[in-house]
């Protein structure tokens, strides 16, 4: 997309988009349109508001960037990747020469296999990050499902356990990610004392921090929505006379989905916002760092860069949620399966 | 080896004696200057944010790593406490290192780990830049050339009356540096000390790391990439960092660049690279071959007149590396520096990566570290001169320096020429006169060196 300079930018999209509601309008005069329209107009106001805002808004790094200079970034990053992705064809097409020259020669076999081993060593690009910020939330936020549910299972069916956590979930539940980081940095550099694992310390302290901060909303979702199973169920099993196993899976939990699907969803949202920061402080290869290295390099592109990066994780963070909210959805629609 | 002598002219059998000599070396060279497999061929180097980390990136992005098979990775790291703690526990193979930073982990002040540095990466490249405010408040009084400017160098004695009236006013004057024992606090250190300030002293023996002890001006350590934004918060009145954090001030408008070191002291060391002595005695193959790499970097960095810089900027200037704008990179890397906004001034010899013997790992480069920690107590006893010349032997390692060298030679990658005269070279540069204040530097007799500074720890003098 090329943007004219001489005009100011959101003049043109806003036209397009009354343009595209007025069609949507005759095809559908009711609800659809406007669902769509007023969005629009809204995006097309911001958009407006911030290319007049940020121009008057001048730093040591020049003026505020609008939507222009930001989209040309984007536009930057992107071939930068792409440049970056032709530079690993290339190493690995040299390696690939190297090892042909090896085997010619007649190298051993072992320093051949050790030389096809390399890989690429070049600079993680910004798609690169965004994908390491998505493992490294999904790392921790798995952690923090896989512990969060089943002790909200447990703690949501027997009262006394409830009592026992309760005060300890409302300690840990409000520590912000920046004073977890520290202790989490030192813990993990002290139990994961080898350098070669598969996994870098600065991944393993922000996918654990993550985790700490996005426990909480899952555990207490889950205790209360298994707490609140109704008694007519409960009576049920007992006169079946079904197992705790039995009475857990066929009853409790799939009556204590919905619950548990908005703590995920409050959990995943915390997640996502507390990567950032804990990237940031531990240097993990993600967006957090992305944004950091730009605040430090202070170049005339820095500010418009790291606003990429705020779309980006703020459009990550939105698909995230609409994703665990289709998840629920499905998982919901079960729930009534079973019940029926 | 000796050729025949055949009935000729003296002169024509001069040559041809010449000649069979120069064969015979030739011959004899590759099979001692040979360097095996690498032992260890996947490395991880740090850096910071700097324009002088250009060997490194260079070795990578013209393939002279590749060229001795290794595959490196080279990685920005937070600040220089950060770069060190990851060589010292592995995470680094090696690191764009401070000469100091090599030394005070040896003998032990801070974190110990015996570091060696067999090659040291450039010559020069800091500056010394103050806010507007002080700025405008030295101004005035500067002396100036004809065409208005000030003339330079300019002198901390024109600092002095500001920093009183700072303190008159009960307000502490600050400047940042990098890192305790960086280059940049001694170089400021010697600039604020010979323009009668006094930078205050270290008490390691009593707890006291800050450095301030009777200090007129405040140090204290900011990592180099946050200088400009530190000094626009107003937190410190001015700084000594390398490049490009005095021009990104300069050119952004926050501040305004005093004095270069190369003013302070002609062809001062800068960088050197570091790694463990056990790395080294380990993989002492992959040492030699990442030392080839590195003076082939620093070659390229200075051939041709200089007409390689300009691609190094852009170079640069990738994020990944040091990421501030071209613009701002290249200028003192293509020798103009700007030291107030449109004050541009010829600075040829701004960044050095390879004349003058910039590789070389000199013992009294070495020295000169340490007498700068002794004079401002980070050595908080007295040392006698062979103890400085022994810390420095341990450290600086001329020899691996030298096979690096031999072998480049052996591959007619380079000259003899390039490099000094390995029969000769004692390590100990002439006695240099370069340094603002005119007094001489003999690496040879530390102690007395000492003595001639009015401020400063000499003898047997205790904090």
């Amino acid at each position: 997309m090329k943007t004219i300079p001489s005009r100011p930018a959101g003049v043109q999209p806003r036209r397009i988009l009354a343009r595209l509601a007025g069609t949507l309008g005759r095809l559908r005069p009711a609800d659809l349109g406007r669902a769509l329209v007023v969005p629009a107009l809204a995006l097309a106001a911001f958009l407006l508001l911030w290319s007049a805002g940020a121009s008057q808004l001048r730093t040591s790094l020049g003026a505020l960037p609008g939507p222009v200079q930001v989209w040309e970034q984007a536009a930057a990053l992107w071939a930068e990747h792409r440049a970056g992705r032709q530079k690993e064809a290339a190493f690995y097409q040299r390696l690939r020469k190297r090892v042909a020259a090896a085997e010619a020669a007649g190298a051993p076999p072992e320093r051949i296999a050790r030389l096809r081993a390399h890989r690429y060593t070049g600079p993680e690009t910004f798609i690169d990050q965004v994908l390491t910020s998505l493992a490294t939330v999904a790392t921790g936020f798995l952690l923090a499902s896989l512990i969060a549910i089943p002790l909200g299972v447990v703690i949501g069916l027997n009262t006394t356990l409830y009592q026992a956590f309760n005060p300890l979930i409302q300690l840990f539940k409000p520590v912000s990610p920046l004073a977890w980081l520290p202790l989490v940095t030192l813990v993990v550099s002290a139990l994961y004392a080898g350098q070669d694992g598969a996994l870098s310390k600065a991944f393993l302290t922000s996918a654990i921090t993550v985790t700490l901060c996005c426990l909480w909303p899952t555990l207490v979702n889950t205790a209360v929505g298994v707490a609140g199973v109704s008694k007519e169920l409960l009576d049920v099993s007992r006169v079946l006379r079904l197992g705790w196993i039995t009475k857990t899976v066929k009853i409790v939990l799939p009556s204590a989905v919905p619950m548990m699907f908005t703590g995920l969803r409050l959990s995943l949202g915390i997640g996502w916002m507390v990567l950032i920061a804990a990237e940031m402080l531990a240097q993990n290869p993600g967006l957090g760092k992305f944004v950091w290295d730009e605040f430090q390099n202070g170049s005339s592109n820095s500010l418009a860069r790291i606003m990429v990066a705020i779309l980006a994780i703020g459009l990550i963070g939105f698909l995230l949620d609409r994703g665990m909210l289709a998840l629920q959805r499905a998982v919901s629609w079960d729930r009534s399966a079973v019940l029926r | 080896m000796h050729c025949i002598p055949k009935p000729e002219t003296p002169a024509r059998l001069l040559r041809a004696g010449l000649l069979a000599c120069a064969l015979a070396i030739l011959a004899g060279g590759p099979a001692r200057a040979a360097v095996g497999e690498p032992e260890k061929d996947a490395l991880r180097f740090g850096f910071i944010k700097l324009t002088d980390m250009a060997p490194l990136a260079v070795a990578y992005e013209r393939g002279f790593f590749e060229d001795e098979g290794l595959y490196v990775r080279l990685e920005a790291q937070a600040n220089w406490k950060v770069l060190l703690d990851g060589v010292i526990d592995g995470r680094l193979d090696g690191a764009q290192m401070l000469p100091g930073q090599a030394l005070a982990a040896t003998i032990g002040y801070g974190t110990r780990a015996h570091i060696v540095t067999p090659i040291s990466l450039d010559l020069n490249g800091n500056a010394i830049t103050v806010s507007n405010e002080v700025w405008a408040a030295m101004r005035p009084h500067l002396p100036r050339r004809a065409d208005g400017r000030p003339r330079h160098p300019i002198g901390a004695q024109h600092l002095k009356p500001v920093v009183a009236r700072y303190r008159a006013a009960g307000r502490p004057f600050r400047m940042g540096m990098v890192f305790p024992v960086s280059t940049h606090n001694y170089e400021l250190r010697y600039w604020l000390a010979a323009g009668g300030l006094h930078p205050g002293y270290y008490a390691p023996h009593k707890g006291d790391t800050a450095g301030t002890l009777e200090a007129e001006v405040l140090l204290s350590v900011t990592p180099p990439p946050q200088m400009p934004a530190t000094m626009e918060a107003g937190t410190l009145q001015g700084y000594c960092v390398g490049e490009p954090w005095n021009q990104q001030a300069v050119l952004r408008g926050i501040g305004v660049a005093l004095i270069t070191d190369h003013e302070i002291w002609r062809y001062n060391p800068e960088k050197v690279f570091g790694m463990t002595r056990a790395s080294t005695e380990r993989y002492p193959n992959t040492t030699v071959r990442i030392v080839k790499a590195l003076l082939r970097a620093a070659r390229w960095l200075d051939a041709a007149a200089g007409r390689h810089r300009k691609a190094a900027a852009k170079m640069l200037s990738h994020s990944y590396y040091v990421g501030a704008d071209e613009a701002v990179i290249a200028g003192p890397l293509m020798g103009r520096f700007e030291y107030a906004p449109g004050d541009r001034r010829p600075a040829p010899d701004f960044n050095v990566f390879f004349r003058h013997h910039a590789t070389y790992p000199y013992y009294s480069d070495a020295v000169w570290t340490l007498t700068q920690m002794r004079r401002w107590g980070q050595i908080p006893d007295y040392r006698p001169d062979a103890w400085y010349l022994e810390v420095a032997r341990k450290v600086y390692r001329p020899d691996i320096y030298r096979r690096a060298a031999e072998a480049l030679i052996a591959e007619g990658r380079m000259r003899p020429a390039d490099f000094p005269d390995f029969r000769r070279e004692t390590g100990f540069r002439p006695p240099q006169d370069g340094f603002i204040d005119g007094i001489v530097f003999d690496a040879t007799r530390p102690n007395a060196y000492l003595e001639q500074f009015p401020i400063g720890l000499k003898g047997r003098d205790r904090i």
